[in-house]
Protein backbone atom coordinates (compact mmCIF):
# COMPACT_ATOMS: atom_id res chain seq x y z
CA UNK A 1 0.00 0.00 0.00
CA UNK A 2 1.11 3.48 0.34
CA UNK A 3 0.05 6.52 1.71
CA UNK A 4 -3.94 5.81 2.60
CA UNK A 5 -7.19 8.23 1.90
CA UNK A 6 -8.39 9.97 4.83
CA UNK A 7 -11.88 9.70 6.53
CA UNK A 8 -12.65 12.63 8.44
CA UNK A 9 -16.18 13.36 10.73
CA UNK A 10 -16.60 16.86 11.15
CA UNK A 11 -18.12 17.82 14.06
CA UNK A 12 -19.69 21.27 14.25
CA UNK A 13 -19.87 22.75 17.35
CA UNK A 14 -22.29 25.44 18.76
CA UNK A 15 -21.07 26.59 22.25
CA UNK A 16 -19.67 23.72 23.16
CA UNK A 17 -22.38 21.22 21.83
CA UNK A 18 -21.95 19.37 18.73
CA UNK A 19 -24.92 20.15 16.13
CA UNK A 20 -25.03 19.52 12.25
CA UNK A 21 -27.05 22.53 10.17
CA UNK A 22 -28.64 21.85 7.04
CA UNK A 23 -26.92 24.56 4.83
CA UNK A 24 -26.41 25.92 8.05
CA UNK A 25 -29.51 26.55 9.16
CA UNK A 26 -32.03 24.65 11.27
CA UNK A 27 -29.54 23.56 13.66
CA UNK A 28 -30.10 19.73 15.34
CA UNK A 29 -27.82 19.51 18.82
CA UNK A 30 -26.79 16.01 18.64
CA UNK A 31 -24.12 15.35 21.67
CA UNK A 32 -20.69 16.38 23.50
CA UNK A 33 -18.00 16.94 21.21
CA UNK A 34 -15.45 14.91 23.23
CA UNK A 35 -17.87 11.55 23.88
CA UNK A 36 -18.12 11.86 19.99
CA UNK A 37 -14.36 12.17 19.59
CA UNK A 38 -13.75 9.30 21.77
CA UNK A 39 -16.00 7.31 19.48
CA UNK A 40 -14.55 8.57 16.53
CA UNK A 41 -11.02 7.54 18.02
CA UNK A 42 -12.22 4.12 18.67
CA UNK A 43 -13.88 3.40 15.40
CA UNK A 44 -11.10 4.24 13.53
CA UNK A 45 -11.42 7.67 11.99
CA UNK A 46 -8.07 8.72 10.00
CA UNK A 47 -8.55 12.62 11.52
CA UNK A 48 -10.83 14.46 13.29
CA UNK A 49 -12.19 17.96 12.70
CA UNK A 50 -13.97 20.36 14.95
CA UNK A 51 -15.76 23.41 13.00
CA UNK A 52 -16.69 25.98 15.79
CA UNK A 53 -19.81 27.54 14.11
CA UNK A 54 -20.13 30.20 16.52
CA UNK A 55 -16.91 31.58 16.70
CA UNK A 56 -17.73 34.80 14.83
CA UNK A 57 -20.21 36.13 17.42
CA UNK A 58 -19.72 34.33 20.81
CA UNK A 59 -16.94 33.60 23.87
CA UNK A 60 -14.40 31.49 22.26
CA UNK A 61 -13.21 29.82 25.54
CA UNK A 62 -15.97 26.72 24.90
CA UNK A 63 -13.91 25.58 21.83
CA UNK A 64 -10.44 25.74 23.78
CA UNK A 65 -12.13 23.25 26.99
CA UNK A 66 -13.76 20.81 23.60
CA UNK A 67 -10.13 21.00 21.95
CA UNK A 68 -8.25 20.72 25.37
CA UNK A 69 -10.03 17.39 26.93
CA UNK A 70 -10.01 15.82 23.35
CA UNK A 71 -6.17 16.05 22.98
CA UNK A 72 -6.13 14.68 26.67
CA UNK A 73 -8.00 11.54 25.28
CA UNK A 74 -8.00 10.92 21.91
CA UNK A 75 -4.88 10.26 20.11
CA UNK A 76 -5.32 11.07 16.59
CA UNK A 77 -4.63 14.20 14.78
CA UNK A 78 -7.40 17.15 15.19
CA UNK A 79 -8.32 20.00 13.23
CA UNK A 80 -10.01 22.88 14.41
CA UNK A 81 -11.53 25.48 12.15
CA UNK A 82 -14.07 28.77 12.74
CA UNK A 83 -13.32 31.86 13.73
CA UNK A 84 -9.64 31.62 13.46
CA UNK A 85 -8.56 35.39 13.01
CA UNK A 86 -5.28 35.94 14.73
CA UNK A 87 -2.27 34.57 15.62
CA UNK A 88 -3.25 33.93 18.84
CA UNK A 89 -6.15 32.92 17.85
CA UNK A 90 -3.86 30.22 16.07
CA UNK A 91 -1.63 29.85 18.97
CA UNK A 92 -4.27 29.11 21.35
CA UNK A 93 -5.73 26.38 19.69
CA UNK A 94 -2.69 24.64 18.93
CA UNK A 95 -1.67 24.66 22.51
CA UNK A 96 -5.38 23.53 23.65
CA UNK A 97 -4.17 20.47 21.43
CA UNK A 98 -5.09 20.99 17.58
CA UNK A 99 -2.86 19.67 15.36
CA UNK A 100 -3.82 21.81 12.57
CA UNK A 101 -5.91 24.78 12.67
CA UNK A 102 -8.54 25.62 9.28
CA UNK A 103 -8.53 29.55 8.34
CA UNK A 104 -11.07 30.91 6.48
CA UNK A 105 -12.88 34.32 6.68
CA UNK A 106 -9.91 35.48 7.82
CA UNK A 107 -7.94 34.96 4.99
CA UNK A 108 -10.04 36.63 2.37
CA UNK A 109 -9.58 39.57 4.91
CA UNK A 110 -5.65 39.42 4.55
CA UNK A 111 -4.18 36.48 2.43
CA UNK A 112 -0.98 37.65 4.67
CA UNK A 113 -2.32 36.05 7.69
CA UNK A 114 -1.74 32.97 6.03
CA UNK A 115 1.82 33.85 5.02
CA UNK A 116 2.37 34.54 8.89
CA UNK A 117 0.82 32.23 10.41
CA UNK A 118 2.60 29.66 8.25
CA UNK A 119 6.00 31.23 8.53
CA UNK A 120 5.30 31.05 12.89
CA UNK A 121 3.72 28.12 13.06
CA UNK A 122 4.88 25.86 10.29
CA UNK A 123 2.64 24.92 7.16
CA UNK A 124 1.85 21.39 8.63
CA UNK A 125 -1.19 22.67 10.54
CA UNK A 126 -2.05 25.55 8.36
CA UNK A 127 -5.16 24.89 6.83
CA UNK A 128 -6.65 27.03 4.51
CA UNK A 129 -10.80 26.50 4.51
CA UNK A 130 -12.22 27.55 1.17
CA UNK A 131 -16.13 27.80 1.03
CA UNK A 132 -17.21 28.21 -2.73
CA UNK A 133 -20.42 28.17 -4.79
CA UNK A 134 -21.42 27.94 -8.20
CA UNK A 135 -21.91 30.90 -9.72
CA UNK A 136 -22.88 33.19 -12.80
CA UNK A 137 -20.41 35.99 -12.13
CA UNK A 138 -18.22 37.26 -15.23
CA UNK A 139 -15.00 38.05 -12.77
CA UNK A 140 -15.06 34.51 -11.85
CA UNK A 141 -13.48 32.40 -14.61
CA UNK A 142 -13.32 28.85 -13.13
CA UNK A 143 -17.33 29.66 -12.60
CA UNK A 144 -16.52 28.83 -8.58
CA UNK A 145 -16.54 31.87 -6.38
CA UNK A 146 -15.21 32.20 -2.70
CA UNK A 147 -18.08 32.62 -0.34
CA UNK A 148 -17.69 33.94 3.40
CA UNK A 149 -19.87 34.33 6.79
CA UNK A 150 -21.09 30.69 6.69
CA UNK A 151 -21.42 31.49 2.76
CA UNK A 152 -23.34 34.35 2.83
CA UNK A 153 -21.21 36.74 1.59
CA UNK A 154 -20.31 36.90 -1.74
CA UNK A 155 -16.14 37.76 -2.73
CA UNK A 156 -15.89 37.90 -6.23
CA UNK A 157 -12.76 35.45 -5.77
CA UNK A 158 -12.12 32.53 -8.28
CA UNK A 159 -11.88 29.82 -6.03
CA UNK A 160 -8.81 28.23 -8.38
CA UNK A 161 -7.08 31.29 -8.09
CA UNK A 162 -7.63 31.82 -4.55
CA UNK A 163 -6.29 27.93 -3.80
CA UNK A 164 -3.24 28.29 -5.54
CA UNK A 165 -2.58 31.51 -3.76
CA UNK A 166 -3.06 29.99 -0.59
CA UNK A 167 -0.90 27.25 -1.35
CA UNK A 168 2.20 29.39 -2.58
CA UNK A 169 1.70 31.63 0.42
CA UNK A 170 2.30 28.45 2.80
CA UNK A 171 -0.87 26.51 3.93
CA UNK A 172 -0.11 22.85 4.09
CA UNK A 173 -3.37 21.59 2.92
CA UNK A 174 -7.36 22.83 1.94
CA UNK A 175 -10.33 22.18 3.26
CA UNK A 176 -12.93 23.01 0.69
CA UNK A 177 -16.73 23.27 1.05
CA UNK A 178 -19.24 23.38 -1.83
CA UNK A 179 -21.76 25.72 0.10
CA UNK A 180 -24.49 24.59 -2.27
CA UNK A 181 -24.32 20.65 -1.58
CA UNK A 182 -23.28 21.10 1.80
CA UNK A 183 -26.42 19.59 4.09
CA UNK A 184 -27.99 18.01 0.75
CA UNK A 185 -26.54 14.65 0.81
CA UNK A 186 -26.57 14.60 -3.14
CA UNK A 187 -22.70 14.13 -3.13
CA UNK A 188 -19.74 16.80 -3.69
CA UNK A 189 -19.28 19.07 -6.09
CA UNK A 190 -16.77 17.01 -8.13
CA UNK A 191 -15.98 19.39 -10.85
CA UNK A 192 -15.29 21.62 -8.06
CA UNK A 193 -13.20 19.35 -6.21
CA UNK A 194 -11.09 18.42 -9.25
CA UNK A 195 -10.67 21.86 -10.55
CA UNK A 196 -8.87 22.53 -7.08
CA UNK A 197 -7.07 19.30 -6.47
CA UNK A 198 -6.00 19.52 -9.98
CA UNK A 199 -4.45 23.11 -9.40
CA UNK A 200 -2.78 22.81 -6.04
CA UNK A 201 0.30 20.57 -4.88
CA UNK A 202 -0.87 20.53 -1.28
CA UNK A 203 -3.69 17.51 -0.20
CA UNK A 204 -7.14 18.80 -0.68
CA UNK A 205 -10.13 17.50 1.77
CA UNK A 206 -13.83 17.18 -0.12
CA UNK A 207 -16.42 18.60 1.95
CA UNK A 208 -19.59 18.97 1.64
CA UNK A 209 -22.85 17.06 0.06
CA UNK A 210 -22.04 13.20 1.39
CA UNK A 211 -25.09 10.86 2.03
CA UNK A 212 -23.67 7.86 0.72
CA UNK A 213 -20.66 5.99 0.73
CA UNK A 214 -20.41 6.16 -2.92
CA UNK A 215 -20.22 10.08 -2.57
CA UNK A 216 -17.32 9.15 -0.54
CA UNK A 217 -15.26 7.46 -3.02
CA UNK A 218 -16.63 9.69 -5.90
CA UNK A 219 -14.59 12.54 -3.73
CA UNK A 220 -11.66 10.94 -4.68
CA UNK A 221 -11.91 9.44 -7.87
CA UNK A 222 -13.44 12.26 -9.72
CA UNK A 223 -12.43 14.76 -7.54
CA UNK A 224 -9.31 13.52 -6.86
CA UNK A 225 -9.18 14.72 -3.41
CA UNK A 226 -6.99 13.62 -0.61
CA UNK A 227 -9.42 13.53 1.96
CA UNK A 228 -12.95 12.87 2.49
CA UNK A 229 -14.69 14.75 5.31
CA UNK A 230 -18.24 14.04 6.58
CA UNK A 231 -20.46 14.73 8.84
CA UNK A 232 -24.56 13.76 9.26
CA UNK A 233 -24.03 10.32 7.77
CA UNK A 234 -21.86 9.21 10.24
CA UNK A 235 -22.94 11.51 13.07
CA UNK A 236 -26.52 10.27 12.89
CA UNK A 237 -25.07 6.47 12.19
CA UNK A 238 -26.72 6.48 8.93
CA UNK A 239 -23.03 4.79 8.58
CA UNK A 240 -19.93 3.22 10.51
CA UNK A 241 -16.39 4.99 9.75
CA UNK A 242 -15.76 1.03 9.29
CA UNK A 243 -18.50 0.32 6.31
CA UNK A 244 -17.12 3.83 5.17
CA UNK A 245 -13.86 2.51 4.55
CA UNK A 246 -15.26 -1.22 3.25
CA UNK A 247 -16.69 0.54 0.96
CA UNK A 248 -13.83 2.53 -0.13
CA UNK A 249 -11.26 -0.23 -0.41
CA UNK A 250 -13.76 -2.59 -2.50
CA UNK A 251 -13.68 0.36 -4.81
CA UNK A 252 -9.82 0.28 -5.13
CA UNK A 253 -8.69 2.92 -2.74
CA UNK A 254 -6.33 2.61 -0.39
CA UNK A 255 -7.59 2.64 3.08
CA UNK A 256 -6.21 2.29 6.39
CA UNK A 257 -7.87 -0.35 8.15
CA UNK A 258 -10.53 0.28 10.73
CA UNK A 259 -8.83 -1.90 13.20
CA UNK A 260 -5.34 -0.08 13.64
CA UNK A 261 -7.04 2.44 15.50
CA UNK A 262 -7.34 2.69 19.51
CA UNK B 1 11.04 5.77 34.73
CA UNK B 2 11.33 9.06 34.53
CA UNK B 3 10.09 10.32 30.56
CA UNK B 4 11.89 13.99 29.99
CA UNK B 5 9.78 15.34 27.14
CA UNK B 6 11.84 18.53 25.84
CA UNK B 7 9.60 21.53 25.28
CA UNK B 8 11.30 24.43 23.23
CA UNK B 9 8.44 26.25 21.83
CA UNK B 10 7.85 24.09 19.01
CA UNK B 11 4.08 23.57 19.62
CA UNK B 12 1.41 21.85 21.53
CA UNK B 13 3.08 19.08 23.64
CA UNK B 14 -0.11 18.11 25.46
CA UNK B 15 -1.06 15.21 23.53
CA UNK B 16 2.60 13.92 23.25
CA UNK B 17 2.39 14.19 27.18
CA UNK B 18 -0.71 12.72 27.46
CA UNK B 19 0.41 9.72 25.11
CA UNK B 20 3.32 8.85 27.04
CA UNK B 21 1.45 9.44 30.23
CA UNK B 22 -1.30 6.63 29.05
CA UNK B 23 1.28 4.10 28.24
CA UNK B 24 3.77 4.44 30.96
CA UNK B 25 0.75 4.12 33.22
CA UNK B 26 -0.01 0.53 31.16
CA UNK B 27 3.48 -0.37 31.54
CA UNK B 28 3.19 -0.13 35.60
CA UNK B 29 3.94 3.94 35.76
CA UNK B 30 6.54 6.48 35.69
CA UNK B 31 6.84 9.99 35.39
CA UNK B 32 6.40 12.03 32.29
CA UNK B 33 7.77 15.69 32.55
CA UNK B 34 7.36 18.46 29.99
CA UNK B 35 10.58 20.23 30.95
CA UNK B 36 12.47 23.31 29.25
CA UNK B 37 14.94 22.75 31.87
CA UNK B 38 18.27 21.51 30.46
CA UNK B 39 18.89 19.91 33.94
CA UNK B 40 16.02 17.76 33.56
CA UNK B 41 18.02 15.69 31.35
CA UNK B 42 19.93 14.73 33.96
CA UNK B 43 17.40 13.36 36.23
CA UNK B 44 15.46 11.51 32.92
CA UNK B 45 15.69 7.76 32.14
CA UNK B 46 14.15 8.59 29.30
CA UNK B 47 14.34 11.38 26.68
CA UNK B 48 12.05 12.63 23.90
CA UNK B 49 12.54 15.44 21.66
CA UNK B 50 9.56 16.23 19.64
CA UNK B 51 9.09 19.10 16.97
CA UNK B 52 7.44 20.64 14.38
CA UNK B 53 7.67 23.37 11.72
CA UNK B 54 11.04 24.11 9.97
CA UNK B 55 14.29 22.45 10.65
CA UNK B 56 16.50 26.01 11.61
CA UNK B 57 13.67 27.04 13.92
CA UNK B 58 13.31 23.88 15.96
CA UNK B 59 17.53 23.72 16.17
CA UNK B 60 17.45 27.21 17.06
CA UNK B 61 14.74 26.61 19.24
CA UNK B 62 16.94 23.39 21.06
CA UNK B 63 19.76 25.61 21.03
CA UNK B 64 18.20 28.64 22.41
CA UNK B 65 17.30 26.98 25.66
CA UNK B 66 20.70 27.32 27.77
CA UNK B 67 22.83 24.29 28.86
CA UNK B 68 20.15 22.18 26.67
CA UNK B 69 22.48 20.69 24.03
CA UNK B 70 25.33 20.05 26.43
CA UNK B 71 22.73 18.13 28.55
CA UNK B 72 21.67 16.31 25.37
CA UNK B 73 24.94 15.65 24.25
CA UNK B 74 26.24 14.48 27.99
CA UNK B 75 22.71 12.11 28.48
CA UNK B 76 22.37 10.83 24.96
CA UNK B 77 26.04 10.38 23.83
CA UNK B 78 28.06 10.22 27.09
CA UNK B 79 25.25 8.34 29.26
CA UNK B 80 23.87 6.68 26.62
CA UNK B 81 20.49 7.22 27.61
CA UNK B 82 17.47 5.68 25.34
CA UNK B 83 16.39 8.84 23.52
CA UNK B 84 13.39 9.52 20.66
CA UNK B 85 12.95 12.06 18.37
CA UNK B 86 9.31 12.92 16.74
CA UNK B 87 9.00 14.07 13.19
CA UNK B 88 11.33 17.34 13.30
CA UNK B 89 13.11 16.05 16.31
CA UNK B 90 13.97 13.14 14.56
CA UNK B 91 15.21 14.99 11.84
CA UNK B 92 17.19 17.20 14.06
CA UNK B 93 19.88 13.92 14.65
CA UNK B 94 20.91 14.60 10.99
CA UNK B 95 23.75 15.96 10.09
CA UNK B 96 21.77 18.43 8.07
CA UNK B 97 19.06 19.97 7.20
CA UNK B 98 18.58 21.28 3.91
CA UNK B 99 14.84 23.32 4.61
CA UNK B 100 15.06 27.15 3.95
CA UNK B 101 19.36 27.07 3.44
CA UNK B 102 21.43 24.95 4.93
CA UNK B 103 21.94 24.18 8.82
CA UNK B 104 23.92 21.74 11.38
CA UNK B 105 21.60 19.67 12.79
CA UNK B 106 22.69 17.10 15.62
CA UNK B 107 25.24 15.07 13.54
CA UNK B 108 24.24 12.00 15.45
CA UNK B 109 22.95 9.98 12.16
CA UNK B 110 25.20 10.64 8.83
CA UNK B 111 22.91 12.07 6.51
CA UNK B 112 21.05 14.84 5.74
CA UNK B 113 17.11 16.17 5.81
CA UNK B 114 16.32 17.05 2.24
CA UNK B 115 12.32 17.59 0.18
CA UNK B 116 10.55 15.06 -0.55
CA UNK B 117 10.73 14.14 -4.21
CA UNK B 118 8.11 11.50 -4.68
CA UNK B 119 8.59 9.94 -8.18
CA UNK B 120 4.91 10.54 -8.90
CA UNK B 121 4.35 14.55 -9.53
CA UNK B 122 0.60 14.41 -8.64
CA UNK B 123 1.70 12.84 -5.13
CA UNK B 124 1.07 15.77 -2.92
CA UNK B 125 3.19 17.86 -0.49
CA UNK B 126 3.24 17.68 2.58
CA UNK B 127 3.12 13.98 2.71
CA UNK B 128 0.09 13.77 5.11
CA UNK B 129 -2.01 11.13 6.37
CA UNK B 130 -1.74 7.51 7.32
CA UNK B 131 1.00 5.47 5.73
CA UNK B 132 1.83 1.87 6.27
CA UNK B 133 5.40 1.13 8.08
CA UNK B 134 8.23 -1.26 6.32
CA UNK B 135 10.46 -3.10 8.35
CA UNK B 136 12.02 -5.69 9.85
CA UNK B 137 10.37 -6.38 13.62
CA UNK B 138 13.92 -8.44 14.05
CA UNK B 139 15.85 -5.06 13.57
CA UNK B 140 15.27 -3.25 16.43
CA UNK B 141 13.67 -3.82 20.21
CA UNK B 142 11.35 -1.13 19.68
CA UNK B 143 9.93 -2.86 16.25
CA UNK B 144 9.51 -6.30 17.52
CA UNK B 145 5.66 -5.53 18.65
CA UNK B 146 4.55 -4.23 15.63
CA UNK B 147 3.53 -5.90 12.56
CA UNK B 148 5.07 -4.81 9.17
CA UNK B 149 2.19 -3.07 6.97
CA UNK B 150 1.43 -0.78 10.39
CA UNK B 151 -0.09 2.29 9.29
CA UNK B 152 1.34 5.69 11.00
CA UNK B 153 0.38 9.20 10.66
CA UNK B 154 2.92 11.72 8.51
CA UNK B 155 2.96 14.76 8.34
CA UNK B 156 6.16 16.25 6.42
CA UNK B 157 7.57 17.98 3.74
CA UNK B 158 11.30 17.09 3.69
CA UNK B 159 12.91 13.53 5.03
CA UNK B 160 15.62 12.20 6.31
CA UNK B 161 18.33 10.69 3.86
CA UNK B 162 20.36 8.69 5.82
CA UNK B 163 24.13 7.56 4.43
CA UNK B 164 24.65 4.40 5.88
CA UNK B 165 21.30 1.78 5.29
CA UNK B 166 21.34 0.56 8.59
CA UNK B 167 20.62 3.36 10.69
CA UNK B 168 16.93 3.31 8.52
CA UNK B 169 14.94 1.03 10.46
CA UNK B 170 11.46 1.61 8.65
CA UNK B 171 10.27 3.20 5.63
CA UNK B 172 7.40 3.88 3.94
CA UNK B 173 6.43 4.45 0.28
CA UNK B 174 5.85 7.62 -1.27
CA UNK B 175 6.56 7.74 -4.72
CA UNK B 176 9.93 6.04 -3.93
CA UNK B 177 10.99 4.83 -0.21
CA UNK B 178 10.75 7.66 2.12
CA UNK B 179 12.69 7.23 5.92
CA UNK B 180 10.13 6.92 8.58
CA UNK B 181 12.51 5.68 11.68
CA UNK B 182 15.72 6.16 12.22
CA UNK B 183 18.16 4.51 14.86
CA UNK B 184 21.73 3.54 15.98
CA UNK B 185 22.66 2.91 19.68
CA UNK B 186 20.50 3.84 22.20
CA UNK B 187 18.43 6.58 19.98
CA UNK B 188 15.73 6.01 17.45
CA UNK B 189 13.74 8.54 15.64
CA UNK B 190 10.29 8.52 13.82
CA UNK B 191 9.53 10.66 11.08
CA UNK B 192 5.59 9.86 12.13
CA UNK B 193 3.67 10.80 15.25
CA UNK B 194 3.77 8.49 17.66
CA UNK B 195 1.32 10.47 19.81
CA UNK B 196 -0.95 10.78 16.75
CA UNK B 197 -1.19 7.04 15.05
CA UNK B 198 -3.31 5.70 17.94
CA UNK B 199 -2.77 2.06 18.91
CA UNK B 200 0.27 2.08 16.73
CA UNK B 201 1.69 4.92 17.81
CA UNK B 202 1.48 3.66 21.72
CA UNK B 203 3.11 0.55 20.59
CA UNK B 204 5.83 2.26 19.13
CA UNK B 205 6.02 4.41 22.47
CA UNK B 206 5.33 0.83 25.13
CA UNK B 207 8.88 -0.56 22.99
CA UNK B 208 10.68 2.51 23.76
CA UNK B 209 10.15 2.95 27.31
CA UNK B 210 10.66 -0.64 27.39
CA UNK B 211 13.59 -0.56 25.64
CA UNK B 212 16.90 -1.79 27.31
CA UNK B 213 19.71 -0.52 24.71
Amino acid sequence: MSLTVRIIPCLDVDKGRVVKGVNFVNLVDAGDPVEQAKLYDAAGADELTFLDITASHENRETIFDVVRRTAEQCFMPVTVGGGVRTLDDVRKLLLAGADKVSINSAAVANPQFVAEAATKFGSQCIVVGIDAKKVDNPKVASGFEIFTHGGRRGTDIDAVTWAKRMAELGAGEILLTSMDRDGTKVGFDLPLTRAISDAVTIPVIASGGVGTLDHLVAGVTEGHASAVLAASIFHFGTYTIAQAKDHMRRAGLPMRGAGDAA
Amino acid sequence: MKVALIDYGSGNLRSAAKAFEKVAGELGGGDVVVTTDAKALDAATHIVLPGVGAFRDCRDGVLAIPGMMDALTRNVIEKKKPFLGICVGMQLMARWGREHGDTEGFGWIAGEVARLTPSDAALKIPHMGWNDLRFDPSAHPVLQSLTPGAFAYFVHSYAMRAENPADVLATVDYGGPVTAMVGRDNMIGTQFHPEKSQRVGQAVIAGFLKWKP
